[in-house]
């Protein structure tokens, strides 16, 4: 008996390890020369580079400084660093010799001319659901107009056994949903456009979605949320932390120019995602992804001009108008507490002007005669000169001062005709009686 | 002909009494350092000690100062190490420098008042200093600095 189940577990573990063996098997495909490539149609070719931009292909697959599309860029992965490969025609250190099918089954399979399994840092989990025909153009663009470069790849910096392609295909097995995308008929043509692009060739979720312990996007959280580079890639869910709600015309917006009036800026792994992705798309893939990504953050139409957080925090922006104090205060500051200024007691020689007779006086012509005319070096302290300021100062600015002074610092009622008294005593002079 | 002492020296200068006490400094008697900004009292770059007290000599009239002693930042020290010139040196203040000897003769006739400034002190009597070059934090800390080497002079002493 026990040796019936013991032969029955090695016969099953057999079994499952000849399946996966023949499910991790992927045959080589035949290289092809140059010459073997077919013309391509100018639309194509054209259509495939609007595609590989918003794809953003060159991102990952260019090194710092190295030429476009020639691999070698690190990826830190968090499991080990990970270099690109070569995307260039190059016949030996590109892509070169890939046929179209080899090319589709990269796409869509994540396997490699030569039948090995690619690492999912490459997100073909979300090239999957490209049609054929879009990734074809995508062929058609790098065989035609991309420059080949011969490069030497790096090797990648991976642990064992993580480095193992084959087992690859476990993680596939485990984590990948192979197959191109299938229209909802629950939504609007728009909406599945934007599906398509935005699960597909932009691969939204590559950031945005949180991954698990294995690398793995969590599907039952699409656009939670993740950490990308040390950055926040935002939730693109009802959980967007965005003071004022995304709507369809802010992410087109956005995704045009790289910033929007209520939504800051594309920057740092955002940056190319903008500026050398999507916007190349034609408006009406930008309208699709706009109204997807407004279904899937929840948006409203409402005018964010009009929102509350908007017209609260203009309101809170405004300057605190302390900060502008009464002209009379600001020229005292500016041209009187260098002297008249004391800190815990009042010194020698710096006259607080609070318990001065002047700014106490019924009248203040006392004070304006010091401040228009000064007191110099016979007067007052002998050997000390205080500048008169008759040149510096107009009336409304003396007034100003001589009105700070009575009513904040010597606090007393205001001086009635003040202003009348500056401008009589500017005229009059210090002589007059 | 007006008479008065600037750093410790007599001079005399024949000029109309209304004439401000910058030009007689910089034209008359020839020392540079003091420097025009406003001519209006307003930014502190002339500022001068007439009587050891900080004084805006753009706006002080040659006849104000007959008989007192005017000091220029040329004669602060005769070193030019007085303590506020030490800390502004150590802390690399100046950027342009138009306004700093100005700064530095208001500094060191704040400390001379309030030894021990808060930095609301420096603030309150500082703030007539402009600086175009947006020095002001580093005015601060070197006031701060000076200060220290003044008071910690004092205790050794």
């Amino acid at each position: 008996m026990l040796k019936k189940i013991f032969l029955g577990a090695v016969a099953l573990g057999v079994i499952g390890a000849l399946g996966f063996g023949v499910y991790a098997y992927k045959s080589p495909i035949d290289p092809i020369s140059a010459d073997q490539r077919d013309a391509f149609d100018p639309d194509v070719i054209e259509k495939g580079r609007i595609l590989a931009a918003a794809g953003y292909c060159a991102t990952c697959h260019t090194a710092a400084d190295g030429p476009a599309y020639a691999g070698n860029y690190a990826m830190d992965t968090g499991f080990g660093t990970i270099y690109s490969t070569n995307l260039t025609p190059d016949m030996d250190s590109g892509i070169g010799s890939y046929s179209p099918a080899a090319f589709r089954r990269a796409m869509h399979e994540g396997v490699d001319r030569e039948g090995r399994h690619l690492f999912p840092a490459f997100p073909y989990d979300h090239f999957t659901k490209m049609t054929d025909e879009d990734v074809d153009a995508i062929y058609a663009y790098i065989m035609t107009e991309v420059e080949p470069v011969k490069t030497v790849q790096k090797e990648n910096e991976l642990p064992f056994p993580l480095d193992q392609r084959f087992l690859q295909a476990g993680w596939k097995l485990l984590f990948a949903d192979f197959g191109q995308y299938e229209p909802d008929p629950t939504h609007s043509a728009a909406w599945n456009r934007g599906a398509y692009l935005a699960e597909g060739l932009t691969h939204c979720g590559a950031c945005h979605t949180p991954r698990n312990l294995l690398g793995a996007e969590k599907a039952s959280q699409q656009y939670a949320g993740a950490e990308i580079d040390r950055w926040s890639a935002p939730a693109l869910t009802a959980a967007n932390a965005s003071a004022v709600p995304w709507t369809a015309a802010e992410f087109k917006t956005y995704l045009i120019d790289g910033t929007t009036t209520y939504h800051g800026v594309a920057a740092g792994p955002m940056g190319p995602v903008v500026h050398e992705g999507v916007r190349e798309l034609p408006q009406s893939d930008m309208d699709a992804l706009a109204v997807y990504l407004a279904d899937k953050v929840g948006a409203t139409d409402d005018d964010p001009a009009q929102s509350k957080v908007v017209l609260a925090s203009l309101q809170r922006n405004q300057p605190d108008p302390q900060y502008r104090r009464d002209l009379g205060e600001r020229l005292y500051a500016t041209a009187c507490a260098s002297c008249h200024y004391n800190a815990e007691q009042i010194r020698q020689g710096r006259p607080d002007l609070g318990i001065n007779s002047a700014t106490n006086l019924e009248q203040p012509n006392n004070l304006i005669h010091v401040m228009l005319d000064g007191v110099n070096g016979p007067e007052g302290i002998p050997g000390v000169v205080m500048p008169g300021f008759r040149g510096a100062l107009n009336d409304d600015e003396i007034t100003a001062i001589a009105a700070y002074l009575r009513s904040n610092r010597a606090g007393k009622p205001a001086w009635p005709n003040l202003a009348d008294t500056v401008a009589d005593i500017r005229v009059n002079g210090p002589t007059a009686h | 002909m007006i008479k008065f002492q600037i750093n410790g020296r007599d001079v005399s200068v024949d000029a109309d009494p209304d004439t401000p006490l910058l030009w007689a400094i910089r034209d008359e008697v020839g020392l540079t350092g003091t420097k025009f900004g406003c001519g209006i009292g307003m930014c502190g770059a002339c500022t001068v000690h007439v009587g050891g007290r900080a004084t805006r000599s753009c706006i002080t009239t040659l006849s104000d100062v007959a008989g007192t002693s005017v000091t220029t930042i040329e004669g602060l020290d005769e070193q030019s190490n007085h303590p506020v010139q030490e800390a502004w040196r150590n802390l690399r203040v100046p950027q342009c420098g138009y306004c700093q000897s100005g700064q530095i003769m208001q500094a060191a006739a704040l400390l001379q008042d309030i030894p021990d400034p808060t930095d609301d002190d420096i603030d309150a009597v500082m703030t007539g200093n402009l600086c175009r070059c947006m020095t002001y934090p580093r005015i601060r800390q070197a006031v701060r600095e000076a200060a220290t080497a003044m008071t910690g002079a004092q205790d050794n002493g």
